[in-house]
């Protein structure tokens, strides 16, 4: 298990591993959207932290495509299906050395990205938290919709039609996390939703994912 | 001892049946090697074996995690080295990697990225990784493709020594590897008829 994740993060940070990828991204789309909407405070502060989490997602998104094509494209997928982990084990390693990549960049930048985005300070910790819970459901389920297209040519498109409906939820409870708790300063029960799809995300999707490997893999 | 024991076996490809009734056994020390023309259905044979598509009628008993499959893609990563690329598979397996290396020959490519390989190279890698996993039986998938023939003999010197130690091989191969006393299944015979089976048996054989 251990040496999946080790050898998953020292292929994504060697050369044409896209690491870094996704936060370029996110700087990008988090400049583009002042020249948008105009950069005078009033008009970006209320759709900050939508923008912000907006932006993660779709960073996130990016790189979903990688998590089981390549394995596929070299044959190592037939390998690591025979081999003696668990292919739910395999799915939930290789979902958190995509978390590791991607979403643990994009949290460390959210805070500077959200000062291009006036979004008040006393939110920063907020933003953060909320994004540090939800993250790996978007990891989990990203790695549930690759275990679905692997092997498809050009799946990648079919892969974001599929998953984004599944980030909703999440998407919903992360920014209303930030709002209430810059308007009330009681964020409990969107911390607590988006705990719970995290949690339950992490704890099923493995299975289906593994499911539809299986399938894919015949 | 059967390593490997397989009654009335039917695989699909596709939806369709390619091989039906196929049936023999594989004790330690044996190898078998599959025959028959391009699209009999001996890749779909292996695959099944392997563990990677379910069977469509028939039984296959064996240990389990016996297996250790190679197939036409070798599986490795073209940004890691030789070494790394088996090392990751011994710490899946808990296998060597040095003893492998030398028995395949790529002692002195160990430290190159896989990606500057040559096909040969690639291939013998791909190999050295099933001494890598310490499984007792082979499932090979024509493993001598792109090797020359000083690589060749090796990799039958390979074999021979895993057959000796106890091991088995099921493959399907066109080449001849010098393995005394293996044994040939032509599948031809086996060759599910055309209009026999007009109606799927069930979900899994139309979709799988």
């Amino acid at each position: 298990m251990l040496a999946l994740l080790t050898r998953d993060l020292r292929l994504a940070t060697r050369a044409g591993g896209g690491f870094g990828l996704g936060v370029a991204f996110f700087l990008i789309l988090c400049t583009l959207v002042p020249f948008g909407v105009g950069a005078d405070t009033s008009a970006l502060r209320p759709i900050a932290p939508g923008i912000l989490w907006l932006g993660a997602l779709l960073a996130c998104l990016l790189s979903l495509d990688r998590i089981f094509a390549l394995d596929h494209e070299d044959g190592s997928l037939d390998l690591l299906a025979t081999a003696p982990l668990p292919l739910e084990g395999t799915v939930a390693i290789k979902a958190l050395a995509h978390w590791i990549t991607t979403g643990l960049p994009l949290i460390a930048a959210a805070p500077l990205f959200g000062l291009l985005l006036h979004l008040p300070a006393e939110a920063m910790p907020w933003l953060v938290i909320s994004l540090l819970i939800g993250t790996p459901a978007l990891s989990m389920l990203g790695a549930f919709g690759a275990a679905i297209t692997v092997g498809l040519r050009r799946g990648g498109l079919l892969l974001s039609l599929l998953v984004l409906p599944l980030y909703i939820p999440t998407l919903i409870f992360g920014t209303e996390l930030i709002r209430r708790a810059v308007a009330s300063g009681d964020p409990t029960t969107p911390l607590v939703f988006l705990a719970g799809i995290t949690a339950g995300v992490v704890a099923l999707i493995p299975f289906a994912a593994a499911a539809a490997l299986r399938v894919n893999l015949r | 001892m059967s390593l490997l024991a397989v009654h009335d076996l039917a695989v699909s490809r596709g939806g369709l049946r390619a091989v039906e009734g196929v049936s023999f056994t594989l004790n330690a020390g044996e190898a078998l090697i599959l025959r028959g023309p391009n699209g009999v259905g001996k890749t779909t044979l292996l695959r099944t074996i392997a563990g990677l598509q379910p069977a469509t009628a028939g039984l296959i008993e064996m240990a389990e995690d016996a297996v250790a499959y190679a197939a036409h893609a070798d599986g490795l990563k073209g940004a890691l080295t030789v070494a790394e690329n088996l090392r990751f598979w011994a710490q899946i397996f808990g296998g060597e990697v040095g003893a492998a290396l030398a028995a395949m020959d790529l002692e002195a490519l160990a430290d190159r990225p896989a990606a500057s390989l040559s096909a040969g190279q690639k291939r013998r890698t791909g190999l050295a990784r099933l001494l890598v996993t310490g499984r007792p039986l082979w499932v090979l998938d024509e493993p001598t493709v792109s090797l020359d023939a000083a690589s060749v003999a090796r990799f039958g010197a390979v074999l021979r020594g895993h057959l000796a130690g106890g091991g088995a091989a099921l493959m399907a191969t066109h080449i001849d590897l010098g393995l005394e006393g293996a044994r040939e299944l032509d599948l031809t015979p086996y060759r599910a008829r055309p209009g026999r089976a007009e109606k799927p048996a069930g979900f899994n054989e139309a979709f799988g």
